[in-house]
């Protein structure tokens, strides 16, 4: 199984990440992908993203070799974007290669999840009236403690 | 031993990374604590209330009862709300 990590400041191209993933083994048969997007709401202009350079590379890694011991993989890639992103920008990508749909959606979800709760990134939000540090939520860590 | 600081406490504390020489007699992170909170006002006002507090010991997620060393690389961050 092999996992592409990426922490970077560009936008991402899913249908290229995709046939990436495809061409990894020959008995794919599924890749599931989740595409985070910057939500303009309630008057958002702009996410800023910090991250733990090294521990956030760690950590991932970690989360997608656990994935690739619950669940039968192919392949994973994950890119998280950082700095400043505007409303409607890609924010993250996880893309889970499987020979078969449920394999390939659970790891997707459970990956996600992980991210949300783990791996060392911080939000800031941007508006008319400045600018605060977004809180993290209680549902999220709801989400991260079913997969124990 | 090397300090970090990441988003709000960052900016509160003002500088993101620092070196110190660990006080022999400070042998967990809640010590740590304890001892930065005594290093002026801007580290007491932000590392007043631990429970908006995580931290990593070498780049692994570790609560405050945790063992450190004058060689390890501690952080300190809020909750994680990337994704």
């Amino acid at each position: 199984m092999t996992a592409r990590i990426s922490i970077q400041t560009g936008d991402f191209d899913v249908s290229r990440e995709i046939a990436a993933l495809t061409g990894v083994q020959a008995h794919v048969g599924a890749v599931a992908t989740f595409t985070g997007i910057v939500r303009g709401d309630d008057g958002l202009i702009a996410l800023t993203l910090e991250h733990y350079p090294g521990m956030t590379e760690r950590e991932i890694a970690r989360h997608a070799d656990e994935a690739n011991a619950r669940w039968k993989l192919d392949g994973i890639t994950v890119i998280h974007r950082i700095g400043r992103l505007e409303t409607g920008a890609q924010i993250v990508l996880v893309a889970v290669a499987s020979s078969h749909r449920g394999d390939a959606f659970a790891a997707c979800e459970f990956l996600m999840d992980y991210l949300k709760t783990r791996a060392p990134f911080w939000k800031q939000e941007e508006r008319a009236d400045g600018t605060h540090w977004v809180e993290a939520r209680e549902s999220d860590d709801r989400a991260a403690e079913r997969w124990r | 031993m090397t300090l970090l600081y990441f988003a709000w406490l960052r900016q509160k504390i003002g500088k993101s990374e620092e070196q110190l020489e660990l006080p022999p007699h400070i042998t967990t992170l809640a010590e740590l604590v304890e001892y930065l909170r005594g290093q002026g006002s801007g580290y007491a006002d932000t590392l007043a209330d631990t429970t908006r507090i995580r931290a990593a010991v070498n780049q692994t997620h570790v609560g405050l009862d945790t063992a450190i060393r004058n060689t390890d690389e501690v952080a300190f961050f809020p909750p994680v709300t990337g994704g």
